[in-house]
């Protein structure tokens, strides 16, 4: 109890909270918008795998970081673009075009890995970004200015989903495209622009694990947090706001698994721990279940004049 | 853009259509091949040789074919009435370790008994081991709409931790000097071989028996009609007196045995104990050989054996000319959509207005 106390009084074990749950507001936010336009984005877990390989290689080819985090976001719009293609434009199964775009999207950054350095066992390592220690501000001054990026997002993204025309344009195509379209708004534009800015943020999710929190790329780095981050908005009622709650109540217990296995006196296996996150997505899913709101359209493909 | 229904489509597009799909990927994965700095026609050609170029490149071809035709009927029969299990992964490792606790070497686990009846137990055990696994996110998804999707990928990073750590402790083989890999099955167990001094095996004929077996579930029995119709469409299924549960969870159990007896077959016919790195993703190829296979239960076993094919080729292919393997998972991904693309277009035409 005392160990527990002693984890959580010290700021070290913030500061990873805070690291941990970085790529995962990014991934949500980014699942957030597909969703809320209606269309579900299974290439999460492919496309930040592919943003945190274009990312680092920028950054190794003599890119600046933020070019870096910027070559992620590119990379994630053109794969959130034959997502959109196919799930949108010929109305093809969500789930099996995100399957297909995960498995697509790591084969090419691994083949991509491979040809750009064929003989390696270690990857080069680039310089990171450094934290921002000139912030007067305890544990936010340990994070790099991506984690600071990732936070100001959530309110800026809840604003234009409740504030804006094209927030709610963006949520009609999710909920009844039959009225969006009816009131002028184009269903096929607004999804497509969706999912393409939602690709985007997944793909610098993944950037930040290559530049910020690790300096290079390693096979398996991004391992299932695109799956989190799916069940994290559901969890959220795919609201930006709880997205962020969410995000940092997952990544707490994921520190703390990961401060628990370190602490030595361990008495179960390690994989006990690191089941934790797992097990918490389901419970959450379920929990969460009876009462969550689906944006109505989400997976219904919607054909103009049909219905 | 916007798609129009076809009024017809022609048997002969049906079959046309992936077998078109996979030749567009393989020209423009061509691009690939020039990048990493290799002639295309040569890589293709050694790919080839290496999947199906001789007796042994057909035994390798036809062993790593049995499990992906395996996990390819558990997806295809969840998929059939869209439950979509991604879960074949972890039920596979199920499967594999049930296989083991039954029938594994005396002084470690499992059981003394003749190998007469302990075989039938061994392959029960991995069956329902893989059943019940799906069971769980099958009702989730039933009575609470929580996705299965979503349940099922975390179930399989559960299973593989799971795995991991019996592997590290309580099924851990002793004399595997250090190595996390479980106690082995009793000889007497084992799969026999199909061809002397080459690795395929009679697991081989289980698929392809079971492969039958799914194809006469769909088109003779109510299952089988159930099936199709909570998969067209559910809801309009209770209103003409399917029994949706009771078919989702038939349908659960059946592609969750299927899986788990992939798993106990890979360890009885190749590698008589359990090891984190038996699969190098089974579960999730499974996925992309249904789709090839247009969900149809005879067609997995020739997209079984394709993908499988292109799979070994890759790894003689890079040996010879250096590109790297992973263009045979490129290859592999990249049909699964352009297949999906190629089966719409058959019953679509697009207008561009």
């Amino acid at each position: 109890m005392t160990d527990l106390l002693d984890i959580l009084a010290n700021p070290a074990f913030w500061v990873a909270v805070l690291r941990i749950a970085t790529p995962l507001i990014l991934g949500t936010l980014g699942v957030l918008l597909c969703e809320r336009a209606g269309v579900l984005n299974l290439g999460i877990e492919g496309i930040m795998v592919a943003g945190a390989f274009t990312g680092w290689l920028a950054v190794y080819a003599g890119a600046p970081l933020w070019a870096g985090v910027g070559v992620a976001a590119l990379t994630g719009m053109v794969f959130g673009l034959l997502h959109a293609f196919l799930t949108v434009g010929l109305a093809l199964s969500q789930h099996v075009s995100g399957l297909g775009i995960t498995l697509l999207a790591t084969a090419l950054s691994y083949f991509g890995y491979r040809v750009s350095f064929p003989k390696v066992n270690t990857p080069p390592t680039i310089t990171p970004f450094a934290p921002m220690d000139w912030l007067p501000l305890p544990i936010l001054n340990a994070q790099t200015s991506l984690t600071l990026f990732a936070l100001l997002l959530v309110p800026a993204i809840a604003w234009v989903l409740y504030r804006t025309p094209l927030g709610l344009a963006l949520r009609m195509v999710g909920e009844n495209p039959q009225a969006a379209e009816s009131q002028g708004v184009s269903v096929a534009g607004t999804r497509t622009g969706a999912i393409v800015a939602g690709s985007a943020l997944m793909g610098m999710a993944g950037s930040f694990l290559t530049l910020s929190a690790f300096n290079a790329f390693f096979f398996n780095m991004v391992n299932g947090r695109g799956w989190i981050c799916v069940a994290l908005v559901v969890f959220a009622s795919w609201r930006p706001g709880k997205a962020l709650l969410g995000a940092l109540l997952f990544a707490f217990f994921d520190a703390l698994q990961l401060r628990l296995q370190q602490s030595g006196d361990a008495v179960l296996p390690y994989q006990i721990y690191l089941m934790l996150p797992y097990l918490l997505s389901i419970l959450a899913l379920v929990l969460v279940a009876r009462k969550a709101s689906y944006p109505q359209a989400l997976m219904k493909p919607y054909r103009k004049g049909e219905r | 853009m916007r798609l129009e229904r076809r009024h017809e489509t022609s048997r002969a597009a049906l079959v046309l259509a992936p077998v078109g799909a996979v030749l567009f990927t393989m020209l423009v994965s061509a691009l690939l091949v020039l990048w990493a700095g290799a002639p295309v026609g040569r890589t293709y050609a050694l790919l080839l040789q290496g999947g199906f170029g001789s007796v042994f490149a057909w035994s390798e071809t036809l062993t790593r074919a049995i499990p992906l035709i395996l996990t390819g009927l558990a997806a295809t029969v969840a998929f059939k009435a869209r439950l979509f299990n991604i879960g074949a992964e972890g039920q596979l490792f199920a499967g594999a370790l049930a296989a083991v606790v039954v029938g594994g070497m005396h002084g470690g686990t499992g059981f003394e008994l003749q190998p007469w009846l302990l075989f039938p137990l061994m392959m029960l055990a991995a069956a329902v081991a893989g059943a019940l696994l799906l069971l769980g996110p099958a009702l989730m998804k039933n009575k609470l709409g929580v996705d299965e999707v979503v349940t099922t990928l975390l179930i399989n990073f559960i299973v593989l931790l799971g795995v991991s750590a019996l592997l590290d402790g309580p099924m851990k083989d002793p004399t595997a000097m250090g190595w996390p890999q479980s106690v082995s099955l009793q000889p007497d167990l084992e799969l026999g071989k199909l061809i002397e001094q080459a690795r395929v095996h009679t697991g081989l004929l289980w698929a392809a028996a079971l492969a039958v077996i799914v194809w006469a579930i769909f088109k003779y029995t109510v299952l089988g009609f159930d099936i199709r119709a909570v998969g067209a469409n559910a809801r309009a299924a209770e209103f003409a007196g399917v029994p949706v549960t009771r078919t989702v969870v038939m349908v659960a159990l059946l592609s969750g045995a299927l899986a788990g007896l992939a798993g106990a077959i890979e360890v009885a016919g190749r590698t008589s104990y359990v090891t984190l790195d038996m699969s190098p993703g089974y579960g999730y190829t499974g996925i992309v050989i249904a789709m090839l296979a247009g969900l149809h239960p005879l067609g997995v076993i020739a997209a079984g054996v394709f993908v499988a094919g292109v799979l070994v080729g890759a790894d003689t292919m890079s040996r010879a000319v250096g590109v790297p393997t992973y263009i045979a998972d490129v290859i592999v991904a990249a049909s699964l959509i352009a297949v999906l693309v190629a089966m719409l277009l058959t019953q679509y035409r697009v207008r561009l207005k």
